[in-house]
């Protein structure tokens, strides 16, 4: 019962980051891209409910963020409030309502940073929302990709074995003859380093989900090579089923337990796997946001030890790490412990 | 002895396939550190040619391979453009500073990991059992990536620690004690974010691998003899569950050195990754090979040690064998 509860709320929370990921447009308040040179690394913002005049407010209001000189720190400007607005809409040029709705905002000239400005005046919260859309469906995709390549591997090498077997088996030794931050760096040098986001995007996502066929091809030939002996298994082909037909219907449900709890195993690491690579700058590069690139400026000891919402994408990518993990224990529980 | 022999040539072969290959695919890719310095509009594309037909990038594959090979058989691995050095000699101390920070953290988990995992696999369901069961799972969670820039913020913070680096200024000028003690103070930092990664899955696989046998016949005679507990425990007990433990050595050493890779350029430990990181950037593709040769050969030498350390403690392979 415990096993079933800890599911449901580690799904419900991972689908809630990946649907605040994909409404990142709508939830952020500003484009992650657009600068505010005035007001680098300034705090949060904060919400008030009672103004300077001691009056309430139903609706919060802000204040405009200033500092006295480029070092000072920020202070809240309190003669004039501003109110949080709703579903507002982008202004163009000439100051109309057009393009995209924002589920909150702030009346001009006023900003709001719920989580603070990076270095260039960037809102983190926009940054943040937008960055999960990369980092979050890079790793999703690549565990698709080397999931899928190291089923049908595995699976063709266990079922048909002899050279077939002995051929991808080799070839899964030398991938993992590399540990595997190296092979990831290795097969990452070998490709062009200045890149437009898009294209990092999808470079990552080939070179994670790739370089790390190896180990899923293992497991899965380990599953087919015990379940192609099974009696039901011969019994069919006895009776002249083609080796398609036993794949489908016999063998590949063997399989399908240990696909799903090693996509929850796997999808971290791969998350994590982008997010280092933007890190050490070999992934999605400025000024397209990422966790791993948002992350890159705590190399910086200033920014490391002055402002904590940097810190932002590390937390979310905390808590993507912990849904993660407690999926995988929670589907290893369903499972039981029959696998060896 | 033929076990081992037989995983070793199988090892140097799996080096030899590893080093064709990764030479193969860097000299195939696109670009290089002479395309990188054709973007400076004051070096002349004739510079270029000269630059590159100096170093023998104008000569066709095969060539370039068997000269790569006969630098790897002297111990020099090509050439580093940037570094205008044989890769050889920048690599050999870098490895030496892996093998300090990897060696002391294994050491270190496993002095901590063994006798609490013993301890633990003891403990009935209570609170203790409960919180190592919690506080392992936290940690396995973390991403390392984290727990080195969090370990950094400590210091930074606190100002107990050398925030990253080996030695502090004015090393050269220390007496002997005094440059041990110093690297040891800079060796905290990367070792603790090791170990914080390492130790929660030790832990556990000890402690799995302890309950398993601590209810089997020969413990239970044991038992019955009159032998103390912690005989029983460390006598007993943990000999018979040295063979999964040991396995794990060998399985988590790929993973310990890519943890390894990571903090190494958090902290900016003088080891490989830097180094790594640093070539990739530069596209300075004979150094690229570099780490990538030698990560293959600490993961092949790991596990042939974790080999023989197997055949030694376990007498069911010793058996097997015959």
């Amino acid at each position: 019962m415990k096993g079933r509860a800890s599911l449901s709320v580690a799904l419900a929370a991972l689908a809630a980051m990946h649907l605040a990921a994909i409404g990142a447009s709508f939830l952020s308040p500003y484009d992650p891209t657009e600068q505010n040179r005035s007001l680098p690394y300034a705090p949060p913002t904060r919400l008030h409910l009672v103004d300077g005049e001691g009056r309430f407010h139903f609706r919060p209001v802000v204040y405009r963020m200033s500092r006295r000189g480029p070092e000072g720190s920020y202070e809240e400007d309190r003669r004039q409030s501003y109110r949080m607005l709703f579903l507002v809409r982008d202004l163009d040029a000439a100051g109309a309502p057009a393009g995209r709705i924002h589920l909150f905002g702030v009346e001009e000239p006023a900003r709001v940073f719920l989580l603070g400005t990076d270095g260039f005046g960037r809102d983190q919260l926009s940054r943040l929302l937008h960055g999960a859309r990369i980092s979050l469906f890079a790793g999703l995709l690549a565990t698709v990709l080397s999931l899928g390549v190291g089923w049908l591997l595995g699976t063709l090498a266990g079922y048909y074995g002899r050279w077939l077997d002995s051929i991808l088996m080799r070839s899964a030794e030398l991938f993992l003859a590399l540990p595997w931050l190296y092979l990831l760096f290795a097969v990452r040098a070998v490709l062009p380093l200045r890149v437009s986001p898009g294209q990092a995007f999808m470079l990552l996502v080939l070179v994670i989900g790739l370089v790390d066929w190896a180990r899923p091809a293992r497991l899965f030939r380990g599953v087919v090579l015990s379940a192609r002996e099974r009696s039901y298994v011969l019994a069919a082909r006895g009776f002249g089923a083609s080796d398609l037909y036993l794949i489908r219907r016999h063998i590949a449900p063997q399989t399908f337990g240990l696909l799903l709890t090693q996509a929850a195993l796997f999808a971290p690491q791969y998350v994590l796997a982008e997010v280092t690579l933007s890190f050490l700058g070999l992934g999605v590069s400025e000024p397209a946001p990422s966790w791993g690139n948002m992350l890159a400026t705590l190399q910086q000891y200033h920014v490391l030890a002055s402002y904590w919402w940097m810190w932002a994408p590390g937390l979310a990518l905390l808590a993507v790490s912990l849904a993660y993990y407690a999926l995988s224990e929670a589907l290893e529980c369903r499972r039981g412990p029959t696998f060896a | 002895m033929t076990r081992l022999a037989r995983r070793a040539a199988h090892g140097l072969l799996l080096l030899l396939a590893v080093s064709s290959l990764s030479f193969v695919l860097v000299e195939l890719a696109p670009g290089d550190y002479f395309a990188e310095m054709r973007l400076d509009p004051r070096v002349s594309e004739s510079t270029v040619r000269a630059l590159r037909a100096r170093y023998g990038l104008d000569r066709p594959l095969p060539e370039r391979y068997l000269s790569w090979l006969a630098s790897l058989a002297r111990g020099e691995m090509g050439y580093s453009f940037a570094y205008a050095q044989p890769v050889g000699r920048l690599l050999w101390p870098r490895v030496l500073n892996t093998l300090l920070l990897t060696v002391t953290a294994t050491a270190l988990a496993w002095l901590i990991a063994v006798p609490l995992g013993v301890w633990w696999a003891t403990l009935r369901r209570g609170p203790a059992d409960a919180a190592l069961a919690g506080l392992t799972a936290v940690l396995l969670a973390l991403p390392h990536l984290l727990l080195a820039l969090g370990l950094l913020l400590l210091a930074v913070r606190t100002g107990w620690l050398p925030a990253g680096g080996m030695v502090s200024l004015g090393h050269e000028r220390m007496t002997w004690s005094a440059r041990m003690a110093d690297v040891a103070v800079h060796l905290v930092l990367p070792v603790t974010a090791l170990l914080l990664g390492m130790v929660p899955v030790l832990l556990r696989y000890v402690r799995a691998a302890v309950a398993g046998v601590l209810d089997a016949p020969f413990m239970r005679a044991a038992r019955a003899h009159g032998v103390p507990e912690r005989r029983l425990l460390l006598w007993h007990a943990l000999p018979a569950a040295a063979n999964p433990v040991i396995s794990l050595f060998g399985l988590s050493l790929a993973g310990l050195l890519s943890t390894s890779l990571l903090v190494e350029i958090v902290v900016s430990w003088p080891g490989l990754g830097p180094l790594f990181l640093e070539a990739i950037l530069a596209r300075d593709f004979y150094l690229v090979l570099g780490p990538v040769l030698a990560s293959t050969v600490l993961l092949v030498g790991g596990n042939l040690l974790a080999d023989a350390l197997l055949l030694a403690v376990d007498p069911r392979i010793r058996s097997e064998r015959a």
